[in-house]
């Protein structure tokens, strides 16, 4: 009761004082499940390649910036309604979602999408393929002939393989890599999916000035070749 | 955490456990426990207040207001707690954002609509976009509680109604006789004997409170049920200093033994608070009490 009170109090004082400046502060909103572009370390801090991008592209862009973690499921919505002011989450720009937010410029090549399976003699074309709900994958699977099954986290997606829910998983090839490297029962198929073109930076439309400074940021870490150190590092596909 | 931690991948079973269990993000579940335990604590009254409030609306005289109480009770009843939980906290969150512009900033000249976003100028978002990260995250429970508050409130408005309506009409005609005024009758002789009609729908309700917090994560708070899946989950050895397989199971089982475990003390407190209401009562389990200590 007393914390209650302590905290409405502080709230109260917060709500109380005025600032000029809104964009003092970035927030950027991940995942935080989805290695190695974003996920929480044994600190539980956000960690790996966009955590090192962003942070970057802040200091390039002098802007504060401060990292949200939010499910994949409404990290659009929290967008748009003012929560954080950046999606950062291994998240492709598609034309469908252009049409609700606006994007950076392409910060990695387009990554091509890989599948996960238990062996290699699995049936793509009218099996059932697990994906995360929401992504570009799950779409794609969608239309094809196999059978979808969405899963809300990534995580859950590669154990319906393991356990024999789903035949395979399709994802970006750069986060099924490390669990096919450590994991010997599963393995990534041949066939691979040209989806997506690339990922970017998610901005609500009405914030251009903050997507062209990061576009800006961005554009300079391609030039100085920074961003393919990091490419490389985090094995997140191909350099610029 | 242990000196002995520094490099975990030479140490072995229970020092390696004892290393892997206090990672910092690990004290975030545990610190997560807490989280629900004080939703629980402020939640659980102020829906009872709600709920009281919603009851005693719905059979009062004046027309409107029972309208609103009837209104309150029927529409959150009705509505699945998921879509309650997923429409109702961003709406919520707008309406203060919304008033707080007005307020503040009457100039603003451009709408606070604009396609998909939701614009307000930046002295009323709440909280400030520069305030500190645990001012979001305390916003954050606030807003929950108040949306936990006013679900629960609907469902214990219903048990409270139904309370209320239980006690027998002999002892409020008897008030009457006696010359008290409706309130007095209201306070002095309802409300002290509806409780142990109410306390059996009540408990349900404070079980299923306490299931529903998982819910919590549809709002931003980090539960531990959203901590059990992102420890558990398989970690390569890349991205973390303690690589495993997919170990949710162990997670989600204590979990079950830390709700199964919570559930029955509350089902003995809740016992032991049923007796003493029922102590001195009209009603069978009062007459048995009191033919016992006979």
């Amino acid at each position: 009761m007393k914390n209650l009170v302590l905290t409405t109090a502080a709230l109260a004082v917060a709500g109380s004082m005025t600032f000029a400046d809104g964009h003092s502060v970035v927030r950027l909103g991940t995942e935080g499940a989805y290695p190695p572009y974003n996920f929480l370390n044994d600190d539980g801090e956000v960690d790996g390649f966009e955590r090192e991008v962003g942070d970057e592209l802040c200091a390039r862009a002098e802007l504060t910036c401060e990292w949200v973690t939010n499910e994949w499921d409404s990290i659009i919505p929290n967008l748009v309604s003012g929560n954080y002011d950046v999606i950062i989450a291994g998240m492709s720009i598609t034309d469908e979602r252009d049409e609700v937010i606006d994007f950076s410029e392409a910060y990695t090549q387009p990554d091509p999408s890989a599948y996960l399976a238990l062996s290699a003699d699995v049936d793509l074309a009218g099996g059932v393929v697990a994906a995360q709900t929401g992504t570009i994958q799950a779409a794609f699977v969608a239309n094809t002939g196999a059978t979808l099954l969405e899963f809300a986290t990534p995580d859950e997606t590669v154990a319906a393989v393991k356990a024999g829910e789903a035949d395979a998983v399709l994802a970006d090839k750069s986060f099924l890599q490390p669990i096919a490297d450590a994991d010997g029962e599963v393995m990534l198929l041949e066939q691979e999916e040209l989806i997506g073109g690339g990922v970017g930076l998610g901005v609500r439309e009405s914030d251009g000035e903050l997507r062209d400074a990061l576009s800006a940021a961005i554009a300079s870490m391609k030039a100085d070749g920074s961003l393919n150190v990091l490419i490389e590092k985090w094995g997140v596909g191909a350099a610029f | 955490m242990f000196s002995f931690c520094t490099d975990p991948a030479s140490l072995e079973g229970a020092k390696w456990l004892s290393c892997y269990l206090t990672t910092v993000k690990h004290m975030s579940m545990y610190y997560a426990v807490v989280t629900v335990l004080l939703l629980l604590a402020i939640t659980a009254p102020t829906a009872l207040a709600f709920g009281f409030v919603g009851a005693s609306a719905a059979r009062s005289q004046i027309a409107p207001l029972r309208w609103v109480g009837k209104t309150y009770i029927a529409v959150v009843r009705g509505i699945p707690d998921i879509a309650f939980f997923l429409f109702f906290v961003i709406a919520l969150d707008q309406a203060f954002e919304y008033i707080r512009h007005r307020i503040k900033c009457p100039d603003w000249e451009e709408p606070v609509r604009q396609g998909n976003d939701f614009i307000v100028c930046t002295a009323a978002k709440l909280p400030l976009g520069n305030s500190p990260q645990w001012m979001h995250e305390t916003y954050g429970f606030m807003l929950a509680v108040l949306t936990f508050a006013i679900v629960f409130g609907a469902f214990a408005a219903n048990v409270l109604f139904g309370a209320m309506r239980a006690v027998p009409k002999g002892q409020l005609e008897t008030a009457e006789a006696y010359g008290m005024s409706r309130g007095q009758t209201f306070w002095r002789v309802l409300v002290p004997q509806m409780w142990v009609y109410a306390l059996p729908g009540l408990s349900n309700l404070w079980m299923v409170l306490i299931k529903a917090t998982p819910l919590l994560f549809l709002l931003g708070v980090e539960d531990i049920v959203y901590w059990a899946r992102e420890l558990g989950g398989a970690k390569q050895p890349q991205f973390t200093e303690y690589p495993h397989p997919d170990w949710r199971m162990w997670y989600f089982a204590a979990l079950l033994i830390f709700y199964l475990c919570f559930t029955k003390v509350s089902e003995v407190v809740l016992d032991r608070i049923m007796a003493k209401l029922t102590h001195g009562q009209a009603t069978a389990a009062g007459e048995a009490q009191r033919k016992a200590a006979a």
